[in-house]
Formats: C-alpha cells, structure tokens, sequence
C-alpha cells in the first residue's frame, strides 16, 4: 500500500551543546574552532584522580531550557555514569541523568501548514560531551586509525527527548526549528547545526492507518541539517514502507543518514548490547533545586516565539506568514520590535521592509541581525521620509542599501547623494515637456487610444530625472499635458 | 643524636632552635632507606634528589619563620597519589611509566608546607589487596618479621614508618587499607570523615568509599599530620566544608565521662584471643581513667564485607575504565583494532586481582543483576550507617579490634580472595558509613607481632578519636618500633 | 542470586574490555562463583523501605560558577600518550575490519 495509508510515527532526542563559557565540570573553554587537545586539562582528559566540579550556570540553562518548554522542574536531581568504552570518551564513561532528570513532561507547539501540533517532551536532562575522533580515511570504516581531539569532551549538552508525536518527516523538520528558535530565544545554546551544536538522533516506524501498535523502528543518525532530518526520514519511512509491502520485516538498527546518496546505511558495526551499567556518580553529589531558584529563572525568561506570534497577529496585524518569519530569530523580532515602537503607522511596511531588502543584504552578505549596521531609528525614519514624498520608494531602496552598508542616517545620504525627489512642479512640468518632445510615436499612440503606453512615459520621465521625480506627480502631469495635446489637436 | 629516634614534635623543637637543619633529617632519612629498602622493597619510586632541594626551602622558611607545623619533616607518600612529573604507578604495570602533569591537592598543600617527599611507596595494585602481594613490583616486607606481609593495601607508607625510613606517611584507605597495614606494623593509622581531606588527585579504588590519611609512629603525630591534610577543596565535590580544628590541640583532653561503645559482633568465634586480650587492655585502661563503658551493638556490621565488595568493586569497575591505553598508561602491541587493543592492553597491563574486581563490579552493574547485587548493597550500607548513628546517641566513640588476627605469612592467604577479604572484616563498616576511625598499636602477640586497635568517631569527631586514642597511648605504653637488622 | 556461568564471564569481561585466555575464564568463573556464594549472605536482610545510600557525605548542590580557567600546556597534556600524532591522540582503526 502507498505510504499515505501508513501512520509515520516519529520521536526526536535532540542534543543541544549549552552556551556556557566553560565546560560542564572543569574551566577550559567552550569556544569552537581552537587547535586539537589545546582546550583541556586533567579533568577533562580523565587523568586518573581528577574529579568533576558541576556548572552552575549550565543548570540554570538546563532549567531554562525544562520552563520554555513547559516542564516539571524536578527539585531532586542527580548524576550517574554511563559506562561505555570508546576512543573519544575520555573517562570510559559519560556523566549523565539517568532515573532523575532535571526536566520532565514538557511540551513544544508549532504549526504545519496552518494546523497547530503540539509534541510532548519527555525529559530533559543534563551530560556531558565526548571529545572527537578524526579518521584517517573518507570514511570511519575505511580508516587504519582515528585522531583525538578532546576539546569538546566535557561541554554540557542537554538532552531533550520527545515523545514519539511526531507523524511526518516536515514535522519532525519544523519541530527541529521550533527547538532550535525557542533555545535561542533563551539564550541557552547557538543551535548551529553545522558545528554540531546542535544534533539529532530520530526513531522512526510505520504502521498501518488506524493501528495503535507502533512498528519496529529503526534510528537514524548523523543528520546535519534541517532539511537533512526531513530528507532523511522521507528515505526511511519509504524504506519501511516498501519492506512492509514486500512482507519483509524491519531490522531494528541504528541507521547513518548519508547526505551526498541521499539514503540511510545501516551502521554494520556489530551491534553492541546497550548494558550501559549506569550508577549514580559517586563523585557528584545531588542537586536540589530550592523554588526562590526556578521562579527567579522563570522571571527571567524572555518572550518566547509561540507568545510573540500571537501577539503580531493581534497587536500588530500581521498575516501569520510575516509573523512567523519574523518571530523564528528572537534577535529579528527584537529589530522588528523597536522599528515599529517609532514607526507605528504601518507595521506591515516594517515587515515588508524587513522580509525583503533587510533580509536579502543580511542573506547576500553572510552577516546576522546583531552585525548590521542600520539603527532601527534609522530605519524608521527612512520610511518617515517616504511618507514626506521626500524620497520615492526606488530611491528609498538605494538609501537602505547605503545605510545597510555604511550605518549613515538616512537624511545624510539622501543629502550627499542629492537624492532627494523632485517635487518641484515647474522642474517636473519641464521634463514631462521633454519627454512629450523627444517621443513623438509614443505620444501619437496614446492619443490614438493605447493607454498602456502611458507607463513608458512615465517611466521616461523617471529616467530624465535620474529617478528623482516624484512618481505620482510625474503621472499626474503627464497626464495633463497629454490631455491638453488631445484638445489641441 | 639519632635523628630517626626523635618523634616529629621533638624534630620540630630543634628545627625551629637551629640545632639540625631539615637537609640533616632528610640525609638521615635517606641513609637509612638505603641500608634498609634491599630487604623491605617499601618503595617504588625513591625521590632523594627533589627532597633535598625541598629540604633547603624548608630551611629557608624556617630562617624567614613562614614555616609551620611539618615544614622541614619528612613524608613518603603511597603510590596512587598524584605526583607532578613523579611516576605514580599504583604499583602496576599499566602505569608503570606514567607522570601525572599535576599534583594531587593533599601533596600541594604538603609542598606548600615545606615537607621533603622522600618517595612513593609499594601497594597492592589499585590499592586492591591487603598485603602488599599484588603489587606489579613485588611484596613489601613487614619490618618486624620479613616473614610476614605488613598489610594492604598501603603496606609500603606503614612499612617504611615502622621501620624508620620516613617519619610520616599518606596512605588511602577504601575498606581498611590504613588501618589494617597500621596495625600489622605497629604504627598509628587514621582514616578521616569521608570529605575531610581531599581525594583530588588520588587515584581512586572507590570513590564513595576512598579517604587518604596519615601513618605515624605515635597519636600525636599523626594527628599534626591530619591537621594539614585535612583542608576543604573546592576542586573535590565531595569534600566538606567545616572548620577544621588543629587537631594536635584536641589531644589532652580528658576521658572522663567518655562513653565508650564495645559492640558485641566484633567479638566473634574467629577472632585471635591474643587480640581480644589486648583491645579488654585497651578499653580496661580507658575505664581506669573514668571513662563509661557501654556494651552496643551494630547488629548489620556482619554484613559489611559482603556489601563492601559489591559497592567498592562497581564503583572500581567504572574507575578503572579509562585504563585504555589512548591517553596514558600502558597500549598493548595488539592493534588491530581500538576494541582489540583495549582488551589486551587492559589484560596485559592489570594483574589477577584487579581484574576479578573489575569482572565482579561490572556483573553486579550489569543488565538483570544491579538490583539484586548493587541496589541490595546500597540498601544494606543504608542499614549499616543507622547502626551507627543509633549507636551514637549512646556512646561518644567505639573500640574494636582492627583486625581478627596479627600479620599473617606471604602466601597464606592470596589464593583464596576470601580469606584475603576477611582481614577487612572490622574496618570496612566505617567506610561503608564514611565515618572517621583509628587504629594504634595494643600490644605485640607472642611471636611478637603488634597487635591493633581501632576506636570509630561519628562523622567528624576526629577530636573526640584523638584525644581517646592519646590516653590509651598514654596508658598502655608504647611497643616500640621494631629491631630491622640490616 | 544463581551462579554465574562461563558465558556469562565471557560477556562481562567483553562488557569491561579485558581479554581473558580460556584458562583464566576458567579459574574467573570459579573464584566469581565462590564471591558470590559468600555474597549471599546479602539476601537474609530484610530491606524493604530502605533507601540505598550511594554516598557518604550529606552534601547537595556543589557548583562552580562558569568561569573560564587556563587549560594544560599541549606538551603537558601529551605528556603521557602511547601514540601521538601532531598534538592528537592516534588509535588504532575504531570498525573493525571485514
């Protein structure tokens, strides 16, 4: 049968590296992109004697991470080791939660394509990351040997596992993006996918339509995009479905997600029994969070995305489409947000300005909204000078582009550019003249009845003018003249 | 003047008179471990050229008077704790050339405190084992009969204090492995409150479980040397932070009125009657002096061995993972692959004991067994510490034997790791509660092995242990050190 | 508690990664069997309701705060290694081969 008559079953554990500025239980750094093995210490490459001190700060983040999601703040949590030998685990076991998570029951909403769909979080919990191994050959199968790096071994992460709500490969995508524009909302994690900072591992399964036992699922690894993740379980669950048909059964596996094929590889490598042994940590004690902790976090939560688009739906009168393009990057509403506090006539051109010039040069040149240059009053009065018929909108595209590249207020670059537009009714009335003169066939044919042939008039004029007349006044006259040519004719 | 006679206090007194300079007490030190070492193998690793240069900055300090307490006095530090650029090799072939690049905290604040480290001494391997047979680099000797084992697992720290080739000494003590060598020589051993001192740095057997602490000849010493050691560190999770008091001040208090607790389960059918004669001396001399004694019981502590050797080996299980060849310590030539060369590289570089408790905690954490070993024995010590705490709302301290018998014969007991085991069995229930205990010499048996007794403080009543264990000195005399003929 | 079999020590001791001979899983399964018949003893306690206690101190809460503190000199931290390669640590291919 097609896949549409298959329940797609999906549930995501989304592992997100926190922003801390140290590592999770000793004080080398966290930044990204240092020479190999010059971020460690004792601690960290698990030297024999070393112990861990915890962050506080990535507690906090876990915490906040549990509120914006709607989860029970555990008050008693703990750590436990998950033991397992691998070259880029330094202490051959991961600190970790086992039966006490820091969060639990939480929830994430987001809509497709209009509909609102709400996927539960099963818990969030605090560990640590590995360090990194790098082979010799294309791939970790063919490689004589792999290089550790253990610079990343120890950066806190937070778990996030959801429940397996998830019922097609674009919700599992727009879920991703959900998390990723609600962690950095918060502020507890950059979510780049492309330096791993974000990661996901996906369990998939199909069952007939109107089945309530799930399949046998098989997890997917190693997706490296937003779109990786979609593409990827759009493969298996088309996979699963044509094993199913063929009456074949599903190998419960761990699956790689190749991105150049475009297809999933089972991983091969024999399939190790998962007897982690977790126990807790004997070198870290409980952690009880008092109430004065979790409300004094929960105070310090911004808005989040979900609330915001609500709110420029009602507030501002958005079409949803603007509002969640704008709300998805807290730093872009944030923009948004002072712009329209000084320009508060028309909230949908700020919108329209913003999803296109705005975001076409952040786009073109690679930056992020903190790096550019335009200070939203600026931008509000660049519009404001709109509104005066100072400057057409042409020009104002050519203001806004200087101002994105330089920083300069509007008024100066209209004034050292000479932009400002021609509003003077005799210098007008003399181009329109020229025009009527230099294009004499044009002219014939309106008055012989084509009126389309008005826009190229128009259009002549604004190109004497170098763009500077004013448009509508330009139309006007051209009109006029054109009517008079009629009468006397 | 026979510098190796005089007791720390009294070194101290002509440290500070300028009658004898620290390099003289160091030199001595060094001439005597010379003679003797051939015969006893206290050490592995001898350091005699940085103690002398530590000695001459602890005769700096003594001339500028920024020195304190120990600056200037001698220690030998056992083999699993953490020494910069000094092999520390927990007696075994996988770290046989391994050098810490830092310093465990209890040698920073032992530097800090000017005090020459002579060396690194001989332990069962991982501190698993209680005579010294499992160390990769061969047995230590007891210094009163070479016969005999001197205990386990820091055999070497206590040998070499028994047997004047270091004043003081650190050993770790997991179920007993300070106690039990202390007693097999005749010296003072203590193991602190868990969190007391620092386990940074100190490779550890049982995390829960481990506590380093002093080895000296006499109760005052040690009790000098736990003062420094016993500091609050912020880089151990786990350490307390109390005030700290100076133990050496705790010692004269009196005993009258003390409460003193025998509990009758220490004094079972397998238990040495030499010994037991000592530990009625020992308690007899603190009735004399006005103490109360208090018949108790601790009705689980004959279930502490058992659930010891499930808690210790678990946590040693997933301690001693990293021991995997990628970032230090011994690789096995095998490298076919990363999962081969772990598995000959833990083979080749762990001996038999090490390797049994490794099998026996990763079987008791293992998938279908955790709650029937691992879960069960949390639950038990649970049973253990209310024992004690029920105990201490009677009595101030406990006195107990150290161990069911004197020192026995190389060989007698290493084949049968149980046998090995129960030589624990009187001092594991103090780890298991992570309370502090003491053992001090009580005697010599007729083939005149010392004999040890322990006296258990509640949880950071070092001071009440001390100033007990002081007036038993006081009482009993001492047995002397023993007659090492070199 | 049932004694432990010879597969059994076989899949513990690939669980901790030691490679033993056959005549070490011999005498392992012997002495294990004879520690956990001694282990035994264990089952005669009554426990229920009994908390397990995991550690020995009555700490919570021990946190450093996110401060940034100098790492290790790469010669320091290479110090030890079996097998460097340019300031990492090599290790013999991780899939093992066909």
């Amino acid at each position: 049968m097609p896949l549409e008559d298959y329940t797609i079953v999906i549930g995501l554990e989304v592992h997100a590296e926190l922003a801390t500025d140290s590592k999770l239980f000793c004080g080398c750094s966290t930044s990204f992109g240092s020479e190999a093995n010059t971020q460690i210490c004792p601690r960290c490459l698990g030297l024999p004697g070393t112990l861990p001190v915890l962050n506080k700060k990535a507690v906090e983040y876990a915490v906040r991470a549990g509120l914006a999601l709607d989860c029970k703040i555990n008050k008693f949590s703990k750590f436990d080791r998950k033991n397992y030998f691998y070259p880029d685990l330094s202490k051959a076991y991961q600190i970790s939660q086992y039966d006490q998570p820091i969060c639990e029951h939480g929830h994430v909403e987001f809509y497709v394509g209009g509909e609102k769909k709400v996927v539960g979080i099963t818990r969030i919990h605090l560990e640590e990351e590995a360090g990194k191994s790098i082979h010799s050959g294309t791939s970790i199968s063919d490689s004589d040997f792999s290089l550790e790096d253990y610079n990343r071994s120890g950066i806190p992460l937070i778990e996030i596992v959801s429940e397996p709500d998830i019922r097609s490969p674009e919700e599992a995508r727009i879920y991703m993006e959900t998390l990723r524009s609600i962690l950095r909302y918060i502020g507890v994690s950059d979510c780049k996918m492309e330096e791993g900072s974000l990661r996901c591992d996906a369990n998939i399964s199909l069952m007939p339509k109107g089945a309530t036992v799930f399949g046998t699922r098989t997890e997917i690894k190693n997706m490296n995009s937003f779109r990786a993740v979609q593409k990827a379980l759009e493969y298996e669950a088309e996979r699963h479905a044509k094993l199913l048909d063929s009456g074949e059964k599903i190998v419960q596996e761990t699956r790689t997600w190749d991105d150049n094929l475009g297809i999933t590889l089972s991983m091969r490598s024999k399939e190790e029994a998962h007897d982690y042994r977790y126990f807790p940590e004997p070198d870290l004690v409980p952690v009880i969070l008092e109430d004065e902790f979790v409300t004094d976090i929960k105070n310090s939560l911004p808005e989040l995305p979900a609330e915001k688009f609500r709110r420029y739906l009602e507030e501002f009168g958005l079409p949803e489409y603007d509002a969640e393009l704008i709300t998805a990057d807290r730093d872009l509403a944030e923009y948004f947000e002072a712009v329209v506090a000084i320009y508060n006539k028309d909230y949908k051109a700020v919108s329209n300005w913003i999803m296109g010039e705005f975001m076409r040069l952040m786009n073109e040149q690679g930056i992020e909204v903190g790096e550019v240059k335009i200070k939203p009053e600026d931008f509000a009065a660049m519009l404001k000078l709109m509104d005066e018929g100072v400057i057409s909108s042409k020009i104002a595209k050519v203001v806004f582009e200087e101002m994105f590249n330089t920083g300069k207020e509007p008024k100066t670059i209209v004034g050292e550019k000479g932009l400002v537009q021609i509003s003077d009714s005799s210098a007008i009335e003399q181009i329109v003249a020229d025009v009527i003169k230099d294009n004499p066939g044009p002219v014939a044919e309106y008055l012989g009845g084509k009126d389309k042939v008005l826009g190229f008039l128009v259009g002549q004029v604004m190109k004497l003018s170098k763009g500077k007349a004013n448009p509508q006044m330009a139309n006007e006259f051209l009109k006029k003249a054109l009517a008079e040519l009629s009468k006397n004719q | 003047m026979d510098i190796l006679k005089k007791s720390v206090l009294e070194l101290r007194e002509l440290l500070d008179k300028g009658e004898i300079s620290s390099r003289e007490i160091v030199q001595a030190y060094i001439d005597r471990i010379e003679k003797t070492e051939p015969k006893l193998n206290s050490f592995v690793t001898l350091t005699f050229e940085e103690a002398l240069k530590d000695a001459d900055r602890a005769d700096e300090m003594i001339r500028n008077k920024t020195h304190t307490t120990l600056t200037g006095i001698p220690i030998a530090l056992k083999d699993n704790i953490s020494t910069y650029h000094v092999k520390t090799t927990c007696s075994s072939k996988m770290l046989e050339n391994y050098r810490p690049p830092f310093d465990a905290t209890v040698v920073e604040l032992i530097k800090q405190a000017g005090m020459p480290i002579l060396g690194k001494t001989n332990m069962d391997e991982f501190a698993m084992g209680s005579s010294t047979e499992t160390s990769y680099f061969g047995p230590t000797k007891n210094p009163w009969n070479l016969e005999y084992v001197p205990g386990g697992s820091s055999g070497g720290s206590a040998a070499s204090v028994a047997a004047k080739q270091a004043p003081l000494a650190l050993g770790t003590d997991t179920g007993g492995s300070i106690r039990q060598p202390a007693a097999f020589t005749g010296i003072v051993g203590i193991k602190p409150t868990y969190g007391l001192v620092s386990r940074y740095g100190v490779v550890p057997f049982a995390s829960s479980l481990d506590q380093v602490g002093p080895f000296a000849r006499t109760v005052a010493e040690s009790a000098a040397l736990l003062s420094l050691i016993a500091q609050y560190d912020k880089y151990d999770s786990t350490s307390l932070n109390n005030p700290r008091p100076d133990y050496l001040r705790s010692l004269e208090k009196d005993v009258k009125g003390l409460r003193v607790g025998v509990p009758k389960e220490f004094f079972i059918d397998g238990l040495d009657a030499e010994v037991e004669q000592a530990v009625r001396k020992a308690v007899k001399a603190l009735e004399d002096q006005g103490a109360e004694i208090v018949d108790i019981e601790l009705p689980h502590s004959d279930k502490a061995l058992a659930t010891y050797y499930i808690v210790a080996t678990a946590e040693c299980s997933s301690n001693l993972a990293r021991f995997d060849g990628v970032r230090f310590g011994h690789r096995s030539e095998n490298t076919k692959d990363s999962v081969t060369m772990f598995k000959h590289t833990r083979a080749e570089g762990f001996g038999p004991e090490v390797k049994r408790r490794i099998m026996l905690g990763t079987y008791a954490l293992s998938a279908g067994y955790y709650d029937a070993y691992y879960l069960k024995a949390l639950k038990v010590r649970r049973l253990i510490k209310e024992d004690f705490d029920k105990a201490f709302t009677k009595v101030d301290v406990i006195i107990t034997p150290t161990t069911p018998s004197t020192a026995f014969k190389f060989g007698e007991k290493v084949q049968d790791p149980i046998a090995m085991y129960l030589s624990d069995v009187f001092t594991t229930t103090a780890n298991l509660a992570g309370i502090p205990a003491l053992s001090m010499p009580a005697g010599l048996s007729s083939n005149n092995l010392p004999i040890g007794v322990q006296i258990i403080a509640p949880s950071l009543a070092e001071e009440v242990m001390l100033s007990t264990a002081y007036s038993i000195e006081k009482a009993l005399g001492s047995i002397g050190l023993p007659e090492l003929e070199v | 508690m049932s004694s432990i079999t010879k597969e059994t020590v076989c899949y513990v001791a690939d669980l901790a990664r030691l490679y033993l001979t056959d005549e070490e899983i011999e005498q392992m399964t012997e002495s294990l069997n004879k520690i956990l018949e001694f282990e035994e003893q264990l089952n005669s306690v009554n426990t229920d309701n009994v908390e397990p206690m995991a550690h020995a101190v009555p700490l919570n809460n021990v946190m450093r705060e996110d401060v940034v503190e100098e790492s290790m000199p790469i010669r320091e931290a290479m110090l030890n290694a079996p097998d460097e390669v340019e300031g990492f640590f090599r290790v013999p291919r991780i899939i093992e081969k066909d």
